[in-house]
Parts: structure tokens; C-alpha cells; sequence
């Protein structure tokens, strides 16, 4: 690897935005066949570099260098003819569209009088969509799919050019462990090939598993670039948010209260089948199981979004029939849910009353919306949270992705639910602000609420949760107490495996 | 400021383009013709402006909503034709409350389709606005409504009133833009409306009842009209079954002239009013240089590309872009 220039160079990249100075001055180096790690906080500007390396946004100052030419990004388009290949944090298919076609978009395969050569563009994608050992074929919608399977799409885009560096920008937040290893597996070749690969997750496990190096931001400025093999988890944590991190779960034992909600054979059509559990209050219940065990359709059943086809919910004891979130959250049910982007937030509207928008209705002086009160509000979680931005009116579209994921949980803690359900709370979420939601979880549960939470990370149901019910294709598998879970039995149990010891 | 790259100028251009553009007009016109910027002028735009003015304001909240309308245009003539045939036959006093009552109702079931049944907006609004004119032409049976005693009647102050010497169809624009943009701005509702448009499926998951704002927004702008169908039937005391047509489309065009999205969730009152008095004024500027009246129809087309172009443009930041 010495010797050879570098695949990629960005010298003293400075990109600043009205009220913040995203990148100041950031300089960073991948070689060819190299995985580059890069690392830091929510808001600490990781994005914005590679939305100036992808040709997205211009720089204010300083260059970017291709195998020791410099150049100009002017469009993703250029930046893709240059080889750089872009896979996005957020999502950017285009729904009504096969798999096919958002894969080849504006590259379609083409016969005479333009007509598109339909048979070459499926054997060609279902090439790929093979070496990706997905589910799904070339003609499936992109619309349908799930968004893990979405993210598939996005990293097989990715494949289908000839590419000298290739940028993921938390490719995993939203994939299972199964799809992770085909993930690594898919770097792993182009890393064979020479390719260059810029890295950004949260993750520390799969940092320290596929990485060759990390360079680490800080609130837009370069903080040094560490060997992955000569550094650990503390080393990093250190220099990407200036303190180490106490991880230990705060295990304060407190008293259960009563069970606040209980469901007894719950169905809906083929999604699950006779699922039954309950939480107390003070307990925190983890659902586990691979995407598309039916945690999350769950979750939408209990906030009124499905109708069940057979079971009763009892809440506090009494049945209770939810009829549409506006029901669920006057009934004290509420649901942080999995797609920030689709279901928790207006993009376009402001941090603040995106944060109030269920409560706005009570939150009145007379016939007004009390905006000293929202903006009260706003700023008590903007604290307890760590929202890095500028005020309440910034639009939430430009934060970053984790600061949007902490503002959709603030909007739902901030109405003091009886039960609160997390669908993947800390997805995109960096390590200090992963272990303060954690916390604040273990908190909640402390004063008396009853908190589900649907995880795909292991590390983080065990963590957080008193219970957890292991889920495979609809049905509950088994239900554990956390000093009795071990990663086996639980990998077991979400795989479909019925365990023997169950009867024992 | 000396400083200003061609970026920043771009930006800047995408930004304040309409009221550039607008300023561009003024200061051509004035050039063109002195009578442009005199009192009685300015007065006039703005009386003859108000009727559009009214209903642009109920169309607002359809189109922050995410939603169109394209039926104001013959649900005005309706109200029109309604009211004045009721004022020889009920009496004013209770006319006006028969035709607002109707003229509810209509926008009651465009809102039903809409918010409820989940109907494409386009779709039902231009139905409705054919449907609509067949009902008026029904209701009166294709002759024009006249009232009969023209001189007697106190229904004419709506029109031809003033008070205070500004006319009344003023006062009623200004105190409803004032009324309907508090509700807008400062309301719950006016903020849900923004999240249904922004968001429809972020406002459900938040507990907004999507349907029924939708809904409230097709009454809302049912009761402009009614209130635009007042002004114009007290105007003239007699009109014609398509008093209101194509009036949907300035109506539109001032909406979006304002700088509120025709993909929801951005907008307000003041904006509109703005897109409102700028089409009212180059409209008479037109006609003051000696343009045909016919022409007006062209370069309404005109303005609404160009704010069209402009709104996407503010997006970017930037006037053209090979990014979508
Ligand atoms: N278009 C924009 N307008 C205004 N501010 C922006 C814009 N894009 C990003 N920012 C700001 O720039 C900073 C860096 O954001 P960036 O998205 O690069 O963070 P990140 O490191 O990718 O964080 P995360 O881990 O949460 O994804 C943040 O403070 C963000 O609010
Ligand atoms: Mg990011």
C-alpha cells in the first residue's frame, strides 16, 4: 500500500452554512484497497464532506484530489464520472420504479429509436442483485420493499460503475446482521479491486472489523486519523467527543408497578400471529428478530395504524379498542417510528413544532398555539438530547441525521406517554448520544413508564431491556428475562430455531 | 457585499425574483403611462382586486394543504346567481345566509372526496368546476339574474359601499386576510395544516387527523368564495351564469405568485395578498399602456410559469441546475 498515491485527497475543505460552520478547514487521505473509517458525532459535519467529495455541495475553500489530479466536483453526476460513488445516508430511489430501473437510472440499457432493452437491463440486475444474495428480483418496486431491502438497492447502484472510491454513509443503520455480512462481504471485494472506501457508521464493532483506518471530526474541524489495528474503542471515543463514555448499564433496580399493557392473541392477516405479552410499568420490553419478523407491524397496531384481524389489547387492565393515532396518543400510547424521514418528521417545517406537533392541540393560550411554551419545551430536550443546532427555527431538513432522529424522540418523550414504543431508537445515533438515549430509556422506566423498544442491534436490547421477546416471521419464539438471555439463545430463537430447553 | 460571487447573485435573484420582476413592471409602467401610480389608480387595482383577493385566501389553505382547487372559479358564479335570485324571493336578509349555506356544502363534499375518500385533488376540483357551472346553469335556467329594484335595495353596500371612505369589498379583503391569517399562523389548526401538506403521513403518525383539516381547508375556501359571490353579486345587482369563469386559474396564480408550493406546506395569508395586489397591478398596467384586455389571459399563463420557475429555483438556490 505505500508508495502508491492516494486513490483520493481533500485538503482544507472549508464549507460553511448560514449560522454554522459545518467543515473548517478538513483534510483527509484514502488509498487505493484501503477502508477509511470516518468517524464523529451528530452534526460533527462527516456528511457534509462527502456531499462536497460527491459534487453535491461546492466548497468555499480548499481542493479535492482524484489520483493526483485536482478537481472540481460540480454535479454527482461529474463525480460519478470521475469514479466516485456515492451511498447516501438518506435514501434516494425512486419508489414508483422497479429495481431495475432505479438501479440503471439514466443508464438504461437502450435498443434503436431509444426503446429500452428490457431484457438486458433484468439479466444484468439480477446479476448483481445475485452477488448481493438478495431477496428480491429485478422487476420487484422499489416501493414495496423494506427499508433495509431499499438500502440494498442504494448499495447495488454502487456496483454497477467503475469505481476508484466508494462512499457509504451509514450503510447499516437500517440492515439486519444477515445483511450486514453480505455488506462486508461486497467491501471486501472492491476493497480486492483496488477501490478506495470512505466508511461512516456509529458502530464501533463493525468499525473495528473492516477498517483499515479512522479519521475522526469534531464540530467541523479534523482531529487526526488513528490505525485501526493500533487503537480501541476508548482511543476513538476520546477524540471524537472529548470524554470516555460510561457504558455500564445503569442498573438501579427498581420497583415493577402494574401491568400497563397487555396484548392477548394479537393478529393481523400474515404480518404475525397470536402474539401476547405484557409490560408493566417500570419495565423496558425489547423486541428482537430479523427485519420483517413483524416487530414493527406490531408496534403500528398497538398506535391504531392496522386494524388486527383477531386478539384483544388491554390497557391498565381494561380492553381497549385503538382506532387511529390520534387514539392511541389520547389513550397515552405513543410511537417513535423506524423512517424518521416518511413518518416522524415535516422536513420542511421548523425544529420546534415539528418536536410539539402532537401535543399543538393543547399546547394553547385561548385560540392560540402557546409558543412560549413550545419553545420551552424545545429547549428542555435540546439540552437532555444534545440537539447540535443552530435554534428552534432552524428547518429540520438541515440537521443531520442523527440530530432528526433526536428530535422525533423528543417529540414523543415530551408527551409523557403511559406506554412509549421505539421502533430502532438509535439508528444514525452517534456513541455518546446512543448511550444518553440508553439511559434515558432506563430512566423513563424508572419513573413508572412502560417502554417497549424494537431493536435490529443485539447489543442494544440486551442493554436496554428487562425483557425481551425474541420474534421469527410473526410469531413470538420465546420470551426471556435478561439475566437469563445469552447472544446464542437469542440468535437461536430469532432464527426459527424452537429451542428444546422451552419445554425443559 | 463587493464580495458577492456569481453564486451569491444567482441565489439572490432565485430568492426575491418575484419581487424583482414586480418592481421591473412598476417602474416600466409608470414610465409608460404617469396615471399608473396615482391615487385613484392604486385605488382602483385594489378594489377591482379584492374579489380575486378573497378567494386566492381560502385557496391558500387548500394549497398548503397539498391540495388544489380549480372549482372556485364556477362555485363563485353559483353564489352569485344564487344570492341574487334569492334577494327578489326571500329577501336579502335571508338570501345571504341560504347562498353562504349552500355554497358550504358544496365545498363540504369537494372536501369529503378530497379528505376523506382520498380523490386527487386535480382530479375532483375540475370535475367539480364543470359540475358546477351545470348546476348554476340549472338553477337558473341559462338567463342571466337580475334584481328588480335595483335603486331600493341596501344589498348594494357590499359592493358599492364605503366606509370610513376606503370601499367596503376593501374592508372585507383586509379584515378576512386579517382573520383567516391569524387562524393560519397562529392557530393549532393553521400549523396543521402546514404538517398535513408538508408531511401527510409525519401528521398521522403525530396524531393529526389528516382528513378532516383537508376537509376544513375545502369549507374554508367554500366560504371565501361565498364571501367573493357577495361582493361581485352586490356589485353589478345582476349577472351572468359565468361571472366567475377562469377566475381558478388567477386565483392560482396569485397563490403561487405569493411563493406558497404548489407541493404544500409553505405559504401564508401575507404572501398571497402580495401575489394578489402584483397580478392585480401589472394586469392594469397592461391595460393602461393600451393592451388589449384579451391579452391579460396570456400573460397571466405567463406569470404563473415564471413563479412556478422561481419557487423551484428558491429550493435550489440557485436559477438553473442539472440536479433535479
Ligand atoms: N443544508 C444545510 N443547511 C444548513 N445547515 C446544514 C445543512 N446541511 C448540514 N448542515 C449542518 O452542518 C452540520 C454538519 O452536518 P452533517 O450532516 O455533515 O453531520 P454528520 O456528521 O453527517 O452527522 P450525523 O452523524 O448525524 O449524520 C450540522 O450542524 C448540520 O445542522
Ligand atoms: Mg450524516
Amino acid at each position: 500500500m505505500t508508495g502508491q498515491p492516494p486513490a483520493l485527497r481533500l485538503e482544507g475543505i472549508v464549507k460553511t452554512f448560514p449560522g454554522v460552520r459545518a467543515l473548517d478547514g478538513v483534510s483527509l487521505s484514502v488509498m487505493p484497497g484501503e477502508v477509511h473509517a470516518l468517524m464523529g458525532e451528530n452534526g460533527a459535519g462527516k456528511s457534509t464532506l462527502m456531499k462536497v467529495l460527491g459534487g453535491i455541495y461546492q466548497p468555499e475553500e480548499g481542493q479535492i484530489i482524484v489520483a493526483e489530479m485536482p478537481t472540481v466536483m460540480t454535479s454527482p453526476l461529474q463525480a460519478k464520472s470521475k469514479g466516485i460513488v456515492f451511498i447516501h445516508q438518506e435514501l434516494s430511489l425512486a419508489e414508483e420504479l422497479s429495481v431495475a430501473e432505479n438501479i440503471y437510472l439514466g443508464e438504461l440499457p437502450q435498443l434503436s429509436f431509444g426503446r429500452v432493452d428490457w431484457a438486458k437491463l433484468y439479466t444484468q440486475t439480477d446479476a448483481i442483485l445475485e452477488k448481493l444474495k438478495v431477496g428480491f428480483s429485478a422487476k420487484t418496486i422499489v416501493g414495496d420493499l423494506s427499508i433495509a431491502n431499499q438500502q440494498m438497492v442504494e448499495i447495488a447502484r454502487a456496483l454497477t460503475v467503475d469505481a476508484k472510491a466508494v462512499i457509504f454513509d451509514e450503510p447499516t443503520a437500517s440492515l439486519t446482521d444477515a445483511e450486514k455480512v453480505v455488506l462486508f462481504d461486497v467491501i471486501s471485494d472492491l476493497k480486492s479491486q483496488g477501490v478506495g472506501i470512505i466508511y461512516i457508521s456509529h458502530r464501533m464493532e463493525e468499525i473495528f472489523k473492516i477498517t483499515d483506518r479512522i479519521s475522526v471530526l469534531r464540530d467541523g474541524s479534523y482531529r487526526g486519523t488513528l490505525e485501526t489495528r493500533n487503537t480501541n474503542e476508548e482511543e476513538v471515543t476520546q477524540l471524537m467527543i472529548g470524554r470516555a463514555l460510561d457504558l455500564s448499564r445503569n442498573a438501579s433496580h427498581h420497583e415493577m408497578g402494574n401491568v400497563a399493557l397487555e396484548v392477548r392473541g394479537l393478529s393481523c392477516g400474515d404480518l404475525f400471529k397470536d402474539v401476547s405479552f405484557e409490560v408493566r410499568r417500570g419495565e423496558v420490553l425489547g423486541f428482537y428478530g430479523l427485519v420483517g419478523a413483524g416487530r414493527t407491524e406490531i408496534v403500528e397496531t398497538l398506535f391504531g395504524l392496522r386494524n388486527p384481524s383477531a386478539g384483544t389489547i388491554l390497557l391498565d387492565g381494561e380492553e381497549v379498542h385503538v382506532s387511529s393515532p390520534a387514539d392511541a396518543i389520547s389513550k397515552g400510547i405513543s410511537l417513535v417510528p423506524e423512517d424518521r424521514k416518511g413518518q416522524g418528521l415535516v422536513l420542511g417545517m421548523n425544529c420546534r413544532d415539528n418536536m410539539t406537533l402532537p401535543q399543538v392541540g393543547d399546547l394553547s393560550s385561548g385560540p392560540f398555539v402557546a409558543t412560549g411554551a413550545e419553545t420551552e419545551i424545545f429547549d428542555k430536550y435540546k439540552d437532555k438530547l444534545d440537539i447540535r443546532t443552530p435554534g428552534w427555527k432552524q428547518t429540520v431538513g438541515n440537521l443531520s441525521g442523527g440530530n432528526q432522529q433526536k428530535i422525533v424522540i423528543g417529540k414523543w418523550l415530551s408527551m409523557h406517554p403511559k406506554v412509549l414504543m421505539v421502533d430502532e431508537p438509535t439508528r444514525g445515533i452517534d456513541v455518546g448520544s446512543k448511550s444518553e438515549i440508553h439511559n434515558l430509556i432506563r430512566e423513563l422506566a424508572a419513573q413508572g413508564y412502560a417502554v417497549i423498544v424494537v431493536s435490529s442491534e443485539m447489543p442494544e436490547v440486551l442493554h436496554v431491556s428487562d425483557r425481551i421477546v425474541a420474534m421469527f416471521s410473526g410469531k413470538v419464539m420465546r420470551t426471556f428475562a435478561s439475566q437469563e438471555v445469552t447472544e446464542e439463545s437469542l440468535i437461536q430463537a430469532i432464527s426459527g430455531i424452537t429451542a428444546t430447553d422451552k419445554v425443559a | 457585499m463587493a464580495s458577492m460571487s456569481k453564486a451569491d447573485i444567482g441565489r439572490f435573484l432565485a430568492r426575491q425574483g418575484i419581487l424583482i420582476a414586480f418592481a421591473v413592471f412598476i417602474i416600466g409602467f409608470t414610465l409608460a403611462n404617469e396615471r399608473f401610480l396615482s391615487p385613484d389608480n392604486v385605488m382602483g387595482v385594489v378594489r377591482s382586486s379584492a374579489i380575486l383577493g378573497v378567494m386566492a385566501l381560502g385557496v391558500t389553505f387548500v394549497v398548503i394543504s397539498g391540495n388544489l382547487d380549480l372549482s372556485v372559479g364556477s362555485m363563485m358564479s353559483f353564489s352569485t346567481i344564487v344570492v341574487l335570485d334569492l334577494h327578489d324571493k326571500i329577501g336579502p336578509a335571508l338570501a345571504i345566509p341560504a347562498m353562504f349555506a349552500m355554497t358550504l356544502c358544496l365545498g363540504a363534499f369537494i372536501g369529503f372526496l378530497v379528505g376523506y375518500l382520498k380523490l386527487n385533488s386535480l382530479i375532483v376540483t375540475l370535475g367539480m368546476l364543470s359540475a358546477i357551472h351545470g348546476l348554476t346553469l340549472t338553477y337558473s335556467g341559462g338567463q342571466n339574474m337580475d334584481i328588480v329594484d335595483k335603486e331600493g335595495t341596501w344589498f348594494a353596500v357590499f359592493g358599492q359601499g364605503s366606509a370610513l371612505g376606503i370601499p367596503v369589498p376593501i374592508l372585507i379583503f383586509v379584515l378576512l386576510a386579517a382573520l383567516l391569517g391569524i387562524i393560519l399562523a397562529k392557530t393549532p389548526f393553521g400549523r396543521t395544516v402546514y404538517a398535513v401538506g408538508g408531511n401527510g403521513t409525519a401528521a398521522t403518525f403525530s396524531g393529526i387527523k389528516r382528513a378532516r383539516v383537508v376537509f376544513l381547508c375545502y369549507v374554508m375556501s367554500a366560504f371565501c368564495v361565498a364571501v367573493a359571490g357577495l361582493i361581485q353579486a352586490s356589485r353589478s345587482l345582476g349577472s351572468q351564469n359565468t361571472v366567475g369563469q377562469g377566475l381558478e386559474l388567477d386565483v392560482l396564480a396569485a397563490v403561487i405568485l405569493g411563493g406558497a408550493s404548489l407541493l404544500g406546506g409553505s405559504g401564508t395569508i401575507f404572501k398571497t395578498v402580495i401575489g394578489v395586489l402584483i397580478l392585480g397591478f401589472i394586469q392594469n398596467g397592461l391595460l393602461l399602456v393600451g393592451l388589449q384586455f384579451y391579452v391579460q389571459f396570456v400573460v397571466t399563463w405567463v406569470i404563473i410559469i415564471l413563479a412556478v420557475w422561481l419557487d423551484i429555483a428558491a429550493k435550489r438556490g440557485k436559477l438553473w441546475s442539472n440536479i433535479a
